[in-house]
C-alpha cells in the first residue's frame, strides 16, 4: 500500500496510540487515585497493561510505517 | 450488577452533556462516560478522514470498484476475513454459542476454512486471470449475459438485504447497551458509512476492515481472557458448565464438544446431522459463501498479483480460525459467569420469549456479548468494545454497500442501461449506487425486526442465492462442456427450487421430514440441507441441459476454465513465503482444532 500513500497501518498505529494512551491513563488514574470501577476482576489493573499494550503497538506502527518512510 | 443499570443515563457535567444528546427514553445495560463516548467520537472521526484522504484515489472505475488491485496480500486477507465479520457476527454467533454451545464454531471451522484455502489454490487463478471486475462478471465471460444478470440481480437483493441486517444488529447493539434510540443509530452509522464508501469507493472499504479487524480484537480480546480467568481456565469452565445443566439452571446438551453429538438430529440442541454439517454447512453453503460471494471475493480481486491473491485466503484463514475465541467463547462464558442484579444465575432467551415477556428485564441469547462487556470492561475499554461492534457493523455495511455498487454498475447498469459511456460516468453511477444501496439497506433493517433470529434469516438468504450460484460458477469453471444455456437455467431453477422449499415448508412445516430429512431438524438443519439440494439441482440442470447443447471451443475458454487455461508462471520463492506451505500448516491447524474438541 505505500505505493498509494499513507499505509493503512499508518492510520492503525495513530488510532492504537490515541487510544493507548487515553485506556493506560485512565489506568494509572484509578491506580493513583485508589478509585476502582464497579466490573468484575478489577482488581487485575486491565486499563493499564492493555493500555500499554496497545501504545506500545501504536507507536511501533506509527513510526514503522509514518508517511515518507520506506519500509 | 456489575455497572449494569436499567434507566438511561443521567450523569454530571459533559457526560451528562453528551448523554442527553444521544439517549433516548429506552431502558441501557450501562453507563458511557466521557472516556468511552470520545473513544467512539475518535473512530468517526479517523474513518471520515480516511474517507476524505482516499478521494483523489478514486478517480477512475479501476481505483473506485477494485482498488486499484495494488491490495497486498495480507490487507487483502484481512479485508476478506474482516468483510465478514461484522457485528452482526459477534453478536449472532456468541448468541448461537449460548444457545447451541461450541457446535457454533462449525461456521468458523469447517464452515469457512477448507472453502477459503479452495478458493485460494484452485479457483482464485480463474478469477484473477480473467480480469474480472465482479463474480457476475465471470459468469458473464463464461455463460454469457442471462445467467450474469441473474446472479448479479440476486446479489444485489442479498447484499443490501444483509446490509440491512447489519444495520439492525448494530442498532440493536446500541439500544441494548446504550439506549439509544433504534432510528438514530440506524441515521448516524448509515450517513458515516455512505460517506467513506462513496468518498474512497472499495479501497476506503477496505482501509475500515482492516481497521476495523484490529479494533475487534483490541476491544474484544479481553473479554475471553477476563471470562477464562473468572471461570478457571477452559476444564473450570467446561466443570461449571456440567454443574450449572445438574442444577438445571441451563438447558441440557453437549455445549463443549463439535462431533461427538452430531449422530442424530436429537442428540445436539442444533437439531442437526453431521451429514448436513459436512454437506450442506461445509460444502454448499460455505463454498458458495467463501468462494463466489463477491462481497469477499472482490476483496481476494483487489490483490496486488496472481500469488498475493493466492496468498490471501490462506491468511484469512488463520484468522478466521482465531475468531471463535472472540465469538464463541464469550457466548459459552455466558452460560457461567453471567448474574442477575440479585446474584442469581441469568438465563438467556430466545427473541421472541423476550419480547412476550417485556418489561421484566429479560435479556435474549443476542444480547450475551454486550453483557460480558459490561461485565469486564472499565471505562475506555468498554467504548473500545463497543467501538469494535460499530465498526463491525459499519465494514459489514460497507462491504454489502461497495459490492452491490460495483455489480449495480458492472452488471445491471452497463450492459441493460447505459451500455457506452465514459469512466467518469461510472465512476459516478458507482458513487449514486452506493447511497442508493444505504438507503434500501436502511429500509431492509426495518423488515429484519419482524424476523424471530437474525442468523436464521441470514442463513435463509445464503441458501436461496449462494447455493445455486456456487453450482453455476463450479461447473464453468471446471467443466468444458458446460453450455451458455445450461448455466441459465441451472442457475435460475436452482434459485427458483431453493425458494420453493422454503415456501413448502412456512406453508405446511410437516414438509420438514423431506426438505431435511428428519422431522427432528430445526431451522439450521432445514437452511444446509436446502442449500444442498438448491445446489444439487443447479449442477443437474446444467449437466442436463449442456449434454443437448453444443461446448464452446477451447480457445474461447481460455482464462475460465481449468484445463483450457495456462496459468502464467509464477517466480519461485523462500518456502516462508509459498502459498502451499501456509495451505498445509491451515490444515494442520484446522484438523488439529476438531480433533482437540471434538
Amino acid at each position: 500500500m505505500h505505493n498509494s500513500g499513507i499505509s493503512i497501518w499508518f492510520f492503525i498505529g495513530v488510532l492504537l496510540t490515541i487510544y493507548g494512551l487515553m485506556i493506560l491513563g485512565y489506568g494509572v488514574y484509578e491506580l493513583i487515585t485508589h478509585t476502582t470501577a464497579n466490573v468484575v476482576l478489577a482488581n487485575l489493573h486491565t486499563p493499564v497493561w492493555w493500555g500499554a499494550i496497545m501504545l506500545a503497538l501504536g507507536i511501533f506502527y506509527s513510526l514503522r510505517f509514518r508517511p515518507g518512510h520506506e519500509s | 450488577m456489575l455497572g449494569l443499570v436499567s434507566t438511561a443515563p443521567a450523569a454530571a457535567g459533559l457526560h451528562s452533556a453528551t448523554a442527553a444528546l444521544f439517549a433516548f427514553s429506552a431502558p441501557s445495560l450501562a453507563h458511557l462516560g466521557t472516556l468511552d463516548i470520545s473513544v467512539i467520537a475518535i473512530y468517526f472521526v479517523m474513518v471520515i478522514w480516511i474517507g476524505f484522504y482516499l478521494k483523489s484515489k478514486a478517480n477512475t472505475s479501476e481505483e473506485f470498484f477494485m482498488a486499484g488491485r495494488e491490495m497486498t496480500a495480507w490487507i487483502a486477507g484481512l479485508s476478506f476475513v474482516s468483510a465478514n465479520l461484522g457485528s452482526l457476527e459477534l453478536m449472532g454467533w456468541a448468541g448461537s454459542a449460548y444457545q447451541y454451545g461450541i457446535l457454533a464454531a462449525h461456521w468458523y471451522w469447517i464452515g469457512a476454512i477448507p472453502a477459503m484455502l479452495f478458493l485460494g489454490m484452485v479457483m482464485m487463478p480463474f478469477y484473477y486471470v480473467c480480469k474480472t471486475h465482479s463474480v457476475p462478471g465471470y459468469l458473464k465471460l463464461r455463460f454469457g449475459e442471462g445467467s450474469s444478470t441473474v446472479a448479479a440481480i440476486s446479489f444485489a437483493f442479498m447484499t443490501v438485504l444483509m446490509s440491512g441486517v447489519n444495520m439492525f444488529s448494530m442498532a440493536k447493539v446500541m439500544q441494548i447497551v446504550l439506549g439509544w434510540d433504534l432510528t438514530f443509530s440506524i441515521v448516524v452509522s448509515s450517513l458515516a458509512v455512505a460517506a467513506y464508501v462513496a468518498l474512497g469507493g472499495l479501497r476506503s472499504a477496505i482501509f475500515n476492515e482492516v481497521l476495523q479487524f484490529v479494533l475487534i480484537w483490541g476491544g474484544a480480546l479481553l473479554v475471553p481472557i477476563l471470562g477464562l480467568i473468572e471461570a478457571g481456565g477452559w476444564t473450570g469452565l467446561q466443570a461449571r458448565i456440567k454443574a450449572n445443566i445438574a442444577a438445571d439452571l441451563i438447558p441440557a446438551g453437549d455445549y463443549t464438544h463439535m462431533w461427538r453429538s452430531m449422530g442424530h438430529f436429537a442428540d445436539n440442541p442444533m437439531g442437526v446431522h453431521w451429514t448436513g454439517i459436512v454437506f450442506g454447512l461445509g460444502f454448499a453453503i460455505s463454498f458458495g459463501y467463501w468462494t463466489t460471494d463477491f462481497l469477499v471475493v472482490q476483496r481476494v480481486l483487489a490483490a496486488n498479483s496472481l500469488r498475493s491473491a493466492r496468498m490471501a485466503p490462506v491468511i484469512g484463514s488463520f484468522f478466521k480460525m482465531a475468531v471463535p475465541f472472540i465469538v464463541i467463547l464469550p457466548g459459552l462464558l455466558g452460560l457461567v459467569v453471567l448474574q442477575n442484579p440479585d446474584g442469581t444465575h441469568m438465563l438467556l432467551h430466545g427473541e421472541n420469549f423476550v419480547a412476550a415477556h417485556a418489561g421484566q428485564g429479560l435479556h435474549s441469547y443476542n444480547d450475551v456479548l454486550p453483557l460480558m462487556m459490561v461485565r469486564y470492561l472499565t471505562p475506555g475499554l468498554l467504548g473500545l468494545g463497543i467501538t469494535a461492534l460499530i465498526a463491525g457493523f459499519m465494514s459489514g455495511m460497507a462491504g454489502n454497500v461497495s459490492a452491490f455498487s460495483a455489480v449495480w454498475t458492472y452488471d445491471i447498469y452497463q450492459p441493460h442501461i447505459v451500455k457506452k459511456a465514459s469512466d467518469s460516468h461510472y465512476v459516478a453511477v458507482g458513487r449514486w449506487a452506493t447511497i442508493l444501496g444505504v438507503v434500501v439497506s436502511i429500509g431492509a433493517a426495518y423488515s429484519v425486526r419482524k424476523a424471530p433470529g437474525i442468523m436464521d434469516y441470514v442463513q435463509a438468504l445464503f441458501s436461496f442465492f449462494i447455493a445455486p450460484l456456487l453450482g453455476a460458477v463450479l461447473m464453468g469453471m471446471f467443466w468444458k462442456r458446460a453450455t451458455k444455456a445450461g448455466g441459465f437455467w441451472g442457475l435460475l431453477i436452482g434459485t427458483v427450487t431453493s425458494i420453493s422449499l422454503w415456501a413448502w415448508v412456512k406453508v405446511d412445516p410437516s414438509a420438514l421430514r423431506y426438505v431435511a430429512l428428519s422431522p427432528d431438524a430445526k431451522d439450521m438443519a432445514e437452511n444446509m440441507y436446502r442449500a444442498l439440494w438448491s445446489l444439487s439441482t443447479c449442477v443437474i440442470i446444467i449437466f442436463v441441459v449442456s449434454m443437448f447443447g453444443k461446448a464452446r471451443p477451447d480457445a474461447e475458454l481460455n482464462g475460465l476454465v481449468y484445463g483450457a487455461t495456462v496459468l502464467p508462471k509464477e517466480e519461485p520463492v523462500p518456502y516462508y513465503k509459498n502459498e502451499y506451505f501456509w495451505m498445509i500448516l491451515a490444515i494442520i491447524c484446522f484438523l488439529a482444532l476438531n480433533i482437540y474438541f471434538w
